[in-house]
């Protein structure tokens, strides 16, 4: 073996040797943070929020209502004691958009075609056609009928054609149990609440939009005046005031359903006993609390 | 004053919240950037850890890229925040299940690092410097020196074990940031163009072609710029470089896209009727031949045919220049494609871009050219070819 020989299979021996090291650095590091972060990170796990660790240390450190061995968060209001869920009846809706506007209302949405907390799908099957089309309020041709983004309605465009069949279907946070919002929040701004509400403290939302993204149903939309993403919060404001969401209060149908899970006789528990009822996009692992009976398999 | 809403035009059925864009060309910013950094570093890390002798004339310059664009990361995201001043909350407050909350620390921990790499490399020419120069600079050097200027053979060799050990923590510091980029996509389970374990390590794949292009680009600039011949071997080696991660860089990106096919999950057909439809041009024709295989088969082609001299280091820069082209390009793909492809799998929407405002493309072009002009100044102020490097020094100082 010559010299050069040698000196090039040292060489190669070191590098190796230093690869081996460089390697075992990386897979010592990430073995730590895997093992972990993971357990904590799981979107099964529900860590306690920045937000609501912010209400209970106010609570525990002797201020708030709990200390005092009486309702928490508020006097009137105990969040351990109610279950809150919310069913929607497809077949019952006849896509009238008062939801939508009450909301829009109650809540000051932004008055546009592009930002909704709650919304309405319709879906049309004409005949000969074996996929539904589907359309919602802020579709141009609908926007067009109503004659500002400002109101909603449904134009009738079908009139023309035969149609199959057709339904409503309102859609809304489905306020999941291991909700994807929640787990990307870097902050813990988004939250969920011991009564089973998502919620976004405005105060505390850095506007990074991964929530946004994260949520598979397109029930986030970011407020670009407030800088903070917003949506859905089956009005939280009114029902822990023993009131009704706004969308439910203005149904003239009663398809939207909400109420305490916890109470077996409460509307909603009859609602998911009395009904086969499904959820959108199960295979996300979220688990949504919004139960729907009368949707068909277009419907996601 | 109303707030202006861009909403994007779409086709089919898309979420009405899905119609305007969240996340812009910033945010295909902010991973360019970040890779950029990796690969950088990967290049300054072969030298220090790996001994790869023939890449020392680019190792310091590796290490100041690495620190300049580290520098200017953050900044496509604080542009995009609804609050930016509220950006520290991440850091103050983490929520540990968000992939997002730990870049702070990450971050913040890579930049120190390099920080302290860099001092440690630069220790001689600062103490050097704070010695003989007077004035301002003088006394900018003198404190940068932190009391330290013993530049004994001892001193020195002590430098190099902490430089040694810097070098091999920022190697999983480095592509762990970059490859963590990735899993933000990657984990999210919203949208199936995103939703890819192989996504990390895509993005670790062509963060560190994209930062060894960089470097040749600069490298052979630089000597155009200071009229010095191009060191061939070490254009030679950072094209091996490139051409080796290139071939996993390609395999990988096949693979995850022939997972979704095969795969054939719910929305498929839309995202087949994307890629061959409107993504078309961006992915297949720019990102992938133009951006990735012909740079691959010219730099197998100069390999092959032993190509030396002028040609080689004019086919290398061409070829990195592509290279630094498609990785943007894989940028853009995942981060506005992903948005174009509707969560409802059943439409298609399409991004605007603006060439003002602030998430518009004259903000995304100074973002991507800032850090170059830093590089410019701080190069200035240590360069990175003047004085070798701190084995050579070592090596020096033992002849001495």
């Amino acid at each position: 073996m010559t010299e050069d020989t040698k000196a090039s299979l040292n060489a190669r021996r070191a590098f190796l040797g230093k690869l081996g090291l460089a390697a075992t650095c990386t897979g010592v590091a990430a073995g730590a943070g895997a093992l972990g972060v993971l357990q904590s990170a799981s979107a099964k796990t529900e860590p306690a929020p920045a937000a609501a660790k912010k209400t209970a240390a106010a609570g525990a450190a002797g201020s708030g209502p709990a200390a005092d061995g009486k309702s928490f968060p508020t006097a009137d209001y105990d969040w351990t004691k109610h279950q809150w869920a919310f069913g929607v009846d497809a077949a019952k809706c006849i896509g009238c958009l008062r939801c939508v506007e009450a909301c829009k209302h109650e809540n000051d949405v932004p008055r546009n075609a592009h930002q909704f907390r709650t919304w309405v799908e319709r879906y049309v099957y004409l005949e000969g056609e074996t996929t539904a089309r589907i359309d919602s309020q802020q579709d141009p041709v609908n926007i067009e009928a109503s004659g500002s983004e400002k109101e909603d309605r449904f134009a009738n465009r079908y009139k023309d054609q035969k149609v199959e069949k057709a339904f409503f279907v309102p859609k809304l946070c489905n306020h999941c149990t291991h909700p994807a919002c929640v787990q990307v929040c870097p902050v813990g701004a988004t939250y969920r609440t011991p009564d089973g509400v998502v919620l976004i403290d405005h105060e505390y939302c850095i506007g990074c939009r991964y929530c946004v993204q994260a949520c598979p149903y397109g029930a986030r939309y970011f407020d670009e005046e407030k800088g903070v993403s917003d949506k859905c919060t089956w009005c939280y404001h009114r029902i822990t005031k023993g009131l009704q969401p706004a969308c439910v209060e203005v149904c003239p149908v009663g398809a939207r359903v909400f109420g305490d899970t916890s109470d077996r006789q409460s509307p909603v528990s009859l609602f998911i006993r009395n009904n086969r009822v499904s959820v959108l996009r199960p295979e996300s692992g979220n688990a949504p609390n919004v139960f729907y009976v009368g949707i068909d398999k277009e419907v996601n | 004053m109303e707030t202006v809403i861009h909403s994007v035009p779409y086709t089919g059925w898309v979420y009405p919240n899905e119609t305007i864009f969240e996340w812009s060309v910033l945010i295909a910013v902010y991973p360019y950037l970040t890779g950029l950094v990796a690969g950088a570093f990967t290049v300054s890390s072969l030298y220090q850890v790996f001994g790869f002798k023939r890449l020392q004339p680019v190792a310091h310059l590796a290490l100041l890229t690495s620190l300049c664009f580290m520098v200017f990361v953050p900044t496509p995201l604080l542009l995009h925040l609804g609050h930016p001043e509220r950006a520290f909350n991440a850091t103050l407050t983490p929520h540990w299940t968000s992939a997002m909350a730990a870049f702070g620390y990450f971050a913040s921990f890579y930049v120190v690092l390099l920080i302290l790499e860099t001092w440690f490399a630069y220790r001689p020419f600062i103490v050097e410097q704070a010695q003989k120069r007077t004035g301002l600079l003088g006394t900018f050097y003198r404190m940068l020196t932190l009391g330290s200027n013993d530049v004994s053979a001892k001193a020195i060799a002590y430098d190099q074990k902490w430089i040694l050990w810097l070098a091999i923590t920022g190697i999983p510091a480095a592509h762990g940031l970059h490859g963590y980029v990735g899993f933000m996509y990657g984990s999210l389970k919203s949208r199936e163009w995103w939703s890819s374990d192989l996504m990390p390590v895509i993005f670790l794949f062509s963060a560190i072609i994209s930062g060894v292009s960089l470097l040749v680009v600069l490298y052979v600039a630089s000597c155009k710029l200071r009229r010095i011949p191009v060191d061939v071997p070490c254009v030679k080696g950072l094209a091996y470089t490139i051409w080796g991660f290139i071939m996993v860089a390609l395999v990988l990106e096949g693979l995850e896209f022939a997972n979704i096919v095969y795969k054939g999950r719910e929305g498929v057909e839309m995202i087949m009727e994307y890629v061959t439809g409107p993504l078309l041009v961006p992915y297949f024709i720019l990102q992938f031949a133009v951006g990735a295989i012909t740079p691959f088969l010219w730099l197998s082609y100069m390999i092959w045919r032993g190509t030396a001299g002028r040609a080689l280091v004019a086919g290398v820069t061409a070829c990195a220049c592509l290279v630094l082209f498609s990785v943007f390009m894989m940028r853009w793909n995942v981060v506005i494609g992903g948005q174009e492809i509707s969560k409802t799998g059943k439409g298609l929407l399409y991004y605007q871009l603006f060439i003002g405002g602030k998430e518009g493309a004259l903000v995304a072009i100074v973002l991507c050219i800032a850090p170059i002009i830093a590089l410019l100044g701080l190069s200035r102020l240590f360069p990175p070819w003047v004085h070798g490097t701190v084995s050579s020094r070592v090596a020096a100082v033992g002849e001495h």
